[in-house]
C-alpha cells in the first residue's frame, strides 16, 4: 500500500460544528509511504476516532478514507484480517495487550501469527528498551511506560506499509522515548514503510517530514 | 494456539460445560437407546415368526345360518374386490385360492401312521413374507401350516395317545404322503415337506404356482371363487378398515390387526420417546449456546485485541470450536458405549421372551449418531464464528 488518502472525512459527531479548525478534518490529506508524519492533537479533537477509522474498527465518519484507490468501507472482514497482519501496524494508545500474559508472549502472540522476526531480534529489543529482565513478568505486573515499550515491540512483529503510533511515548521519559523513536523509525526504513506518531504534546524528536495539526 | 487457549479459556464455566455434557449424553442416548430397542424388537413382530407381514388382514364373508343353506356364494365377486382395491387403506388386495379337488394326507411314524383328509390353500406369493424354497424336487411340494396345528398335536393329540411331542425342527423333517384326487377320478401322489410355521394365517398354505397348476389338471371345470382376501394396509391401525368391514358385512379373522397395531404401537412409542431425546438434546444444545456466548461476551475485550492484531475470526473462533467438537464426540462415543452395554442387558432378557429373536442392526444407530453429532458440532461452529463476527 502506497497511501492513505482523506478525502473530507469527519467524525459524525463532529458534523454540524463549525468551530472545526483542522489540518485534517474536512481536507485533503494524502500520506505516503517511506514518509515521516506527526499529527498534532488537543484533547478531545479525534486523535483516537482517526486511528480506529484507519484500523478498520471504527466507521462512524463521514467523508471517504483510500487506502491506494479502494474506500476502506469496502473492505471485507478477511481483507482487513489481512492488512492488520501484512500492511498496517498500530501501536494502540491503549496498548491493548494482554494482562494475563506475560511481555514475552504479548510479543510472541503476535510474531506467532505473522512469523516476522526471529527470537534473537526481539530479545535485542527487548534489552534495548531496557525491558530485558521483564520478559517473563506478567504484563499486569509492569508499569504503564514498560507496557508502551512491549506494545511498540508487538507492533513492529509484522511486515508494514504503514506504522501507526498513537501516543507511544506518553509515559517514556526522554532517553526511553529517544532509544524507542530510534528503533522504530529503523525498522520503517528497513522496511521503506510510511510512520505516523500522534501526539497531545510530548512527543518523539524525529525529523518528520510533516507535521498536522488534527 | 497455545497462547490462544491461556487467553481464551479464562471464564470457561466447568460448571456450564459439565451441565452440558450430561445433557446432551442423556439426551443422545435416549435417542440412540430408542432407536437401536425399535431395531431390535421390531424382528418379534414382524421378522420370521410371523410368517405373514404385519400390515395385512385377513377378511372373509360373515357366515349367517341362511345363506349357509341357501347354499349362497360366501365367495368374494370381482366387484367386491375391485372396491376393496379402491379403498384409501389398502395398498393391495390378494385372494385365497382353495383346492378344488380332494387332498389325502397321511404319515407313517414307526408303524404306526395316520392320514386325513384335508385341504390347500394359496396366496400370491408377494403376500408370503418367506421365500418358498426353490430347490426342491418335482413331486415335493412345500407347505406351511398353522403354528397352532402343531401345539394341537402336541399337546392334545400326541399327550394322550402316548405320541412323541415333535418339534418344529422335527415336523420339516418328515416327508408327508399326500394324495391328490379330481374330477372322474384323476389322482396324483406328492410329498408334503413343512418349510414353516405361521402363527397368523391360519390355512394349510401351498405355493401359488403349485395349487394353479393342480387346479387345473385336476380339476379343469371347477370356478374357484375366493373365499377369503388379504388385503395390504397403509395403516392396520386405521379406524376405516374396521368401519368398511362392518359396513360390507365381512369378517375379520381373529385377530389379524394385532400384530399391526402392536407394531404400529411401538414404532409411536419409539418415535415419542426419540422426540424426547431431541427435545433434551435440542435443549442441551441451547446450554450449551449460552455458555458460549456468555464465554465470548466475557472475553470480548480480549477476542477484539486479537482481532485487531490481525487474527482472523475463524481463527479465534477455532479454540471454543474445538472444545464444543471435543465435548460433542466424547458424548458421542459415551452415548455409543453406553447404548451397547444397555443393548447387551435387555437383549438377554429379549432372548428369554423370544429365544428365536435375531439382533437387529446397529449401523442405523451409529449413522444417527454420527449424524446428530456432525449436525450439532456443525450449529455450534456456525454460531461461535457467528457470534464472534458481531464482535
Amino acid at each position: 500500500m502506497d497511501k492513505i488518502i482523506l478525502q473530507q472525512a469527519i467524525p459524525q459527531v463532529f458534523v454540524g460544528r463549525t468551530d472545526i479548525r483542522s489540518e485534517v478534518w474536512r481536507e485533503h490529506v494524502q500520506l505516503e509511504r517511506g514518509k515521516l508524519y506527526l499529527i498534532e492533537a488537543a484533547s478531545g479533537t479525534g486523535k483516537s476516532s482517526l486511528c480506529s477509522y484507519l484500523i478498520g474498527y471504527r466507521h462512524d465518519y463521514q467523508g471517504q478514507i483510500v487506502f491506494d484507490r479502494r474506500d476502506i468501507r469496502t473492505f471485507s472482514t478477511s481483507e482487513w484480517t489481512l492488512l492488520r497482519q501484512r500492511t498496517l501496524s498500530h501501536v494502540f494508545q491503549e496498548l491493548r495487550l494482554f494482562p494475563e500474559l506475560t511481555a514475552w508472549e504479548n510479543v510472541q502472540i503476535k510474531n506467532q501469527l505473522t512469523h516476522h522476526k526471529n527470537d534473537a531480534e526481539i530479545v535485542s529489543w527487548f534489552e534495548a528498551l531496557g525491558i530485558a529482565d521483564k520478559r517473563e513478568t506478567p504484563l499486569s505486573r509492569m508499569s504503564f511506560g514498560q507496557q508502551q515499550r512491549v506494545a511498540m515491540i508487538r507492533a513492529l512483529c509484522q511486515p508494514f506499509d504503514f506504522l501507526l503510533a498513537d501516543e507511544p511515548v506518553s509515559h517514556l521519559d526522554a532517553e526511553n522515548s529517544r532509544v524507542m523513536g530510534e528503533l522504530m523509525l529503523a525498522e520503517a526504513r528497513r522496511q521503506g514503510a510510511a510512520v505516523v506518531v500522534t501526539s497531545i504534546g510530548h512527543h518523539m524528536d524525529l525529523p518528520y517530514d510533516k507535521v498536522l495539526k488534527l | 494456539m497455545k497462547l490462544i487457549w491461556k487467553l481464551l479459556r479464562r471464564h470457561v464455566s466447568v460448571g456450564q460445560f459439565v451441565g452440558f455434557f450430561f445433557a446432551n449424553l442423556l439426551g443422545m442416548l435416549i435417542v440412540l437407546l430408542s432407536l437401536q430397542f425399535y431395531e431390535d424388537i421390531i424382528p418379534a413382530f414382524s421378522g420370521e415368526d410371523g410368517v405373514m407381514k404385519n400390515t395385512y388382514v385377513i377378511i372373509s364373508k360373515h357366515i349367517a345360518a341362511i345363506s349357509g343353506i341357501k347354499g349362497e356364494a360366501q365367495t368374494f365377486t370381482d366387484a367386491d374386490i375391485h372396491e376393496l382395491e379402491g379403498q384409501a387403506f389398502t395398498r393391495r388386495v390378494g385372494a385365497f385360492t382353495a383346492s378344488q379337488y380332494q387332498v389325502y394326507g397321511s404319515l407313517s411314524m414307526g408303524g404306526s401312521g395316520m392320514g386325513t383328509d384335508m385341504f390347500f390353500e394359496s396366496v400370491p406369493d408377494a403376500f408370503v413374507d418367506m421365500k418358498w424354497p426353490a430347490n426342491l424336487p418335482a413331486d415335493e411340494v412345500p407347505i406351511i401350516l398353522p403354528r397352532s396345528y402343531l401345539a394341537l398335536y402336541n399337546f392334545g393329540f400326541a399327550q394322550t395317545k402316548n405320541l412323541p411331542k415333535l418339534s418344529e425342527g422335527v415336523v420339516s423333517m418328515i416327508a408327508m404322503d399326500i394324495r391328490l384326487r379330481g374330477e372322474g377320478g384323476a389322482e396324483r401322489q406328492l410329498k408334503g415337506r413343512v418349510v414353516g410355521f405361521s402363527t397368523r394365517l391360519n390355512t394349510v398354505l401351498v405355493p401359488e404356482s403349485f395349487m394353479r397348476q393342480t387346479n387345473s389338471e385336476l380339476a379343469p371345470h371347477a370356478q374357484a371363487k375366493p373365499t377369503r382376501l388379504i388385503v395390504e394396509v397403509v395403516n392396520p391401525a386405521d379406524d376405516a378398515i374396521a368401519s368398511f368391514i362392518q359396513e360390507k358385512g365381512y369378517e375379520l379373522e381373529d385377530n389379524s390387526l394385532d400384530a399391526g397395531r402392536a407394531t404400529y404401537f411401538l414404532k409411536i412409542v419409539a418415535a415419542i420417546v426419540m422426540a424426547v431425546g431431541l427435545l433434551i438434546s435440542a435443549l442441551s444444545f441451547y446450554i450449551l449456546m449460552l455458555s458460549i456466548y456468555l464465554l465470548v461476551q466475557k472475553n470480548a475485550d480480549k477476542l477484539q485485541n486479537l482481532r485487531l492484531i490481525g487474527y482472523s475470526p475463524a481463527r479465534v473462533s477455532l479454540p471454543y470450536q474445538l472444545l464444543t467438537i471435543g465435548m460433542n464426540a466424547c458424548v458421542l462415543l459415551l452415548a455409543l458405549v453406553l447404548v451397547f452395554w444397555i443393548r447387551g442387558r435387555y437383549l438377554e432378557r429379549l432372548w428369554q421372551m423370544f429365544p428365536t429373536l435375531q439382533e437387529g442392526a446397529t449401523g442405523t444407530t451409529i449413522l444417527l449418531g454420527i449424524i446428530l453429532f456432525l449436525l450439532v458440532s456443525l450449529l455450534n461452529i456456525i454460531a461461535i464464528r457467528r457470534k464472534i463476527a458481531t464482535l
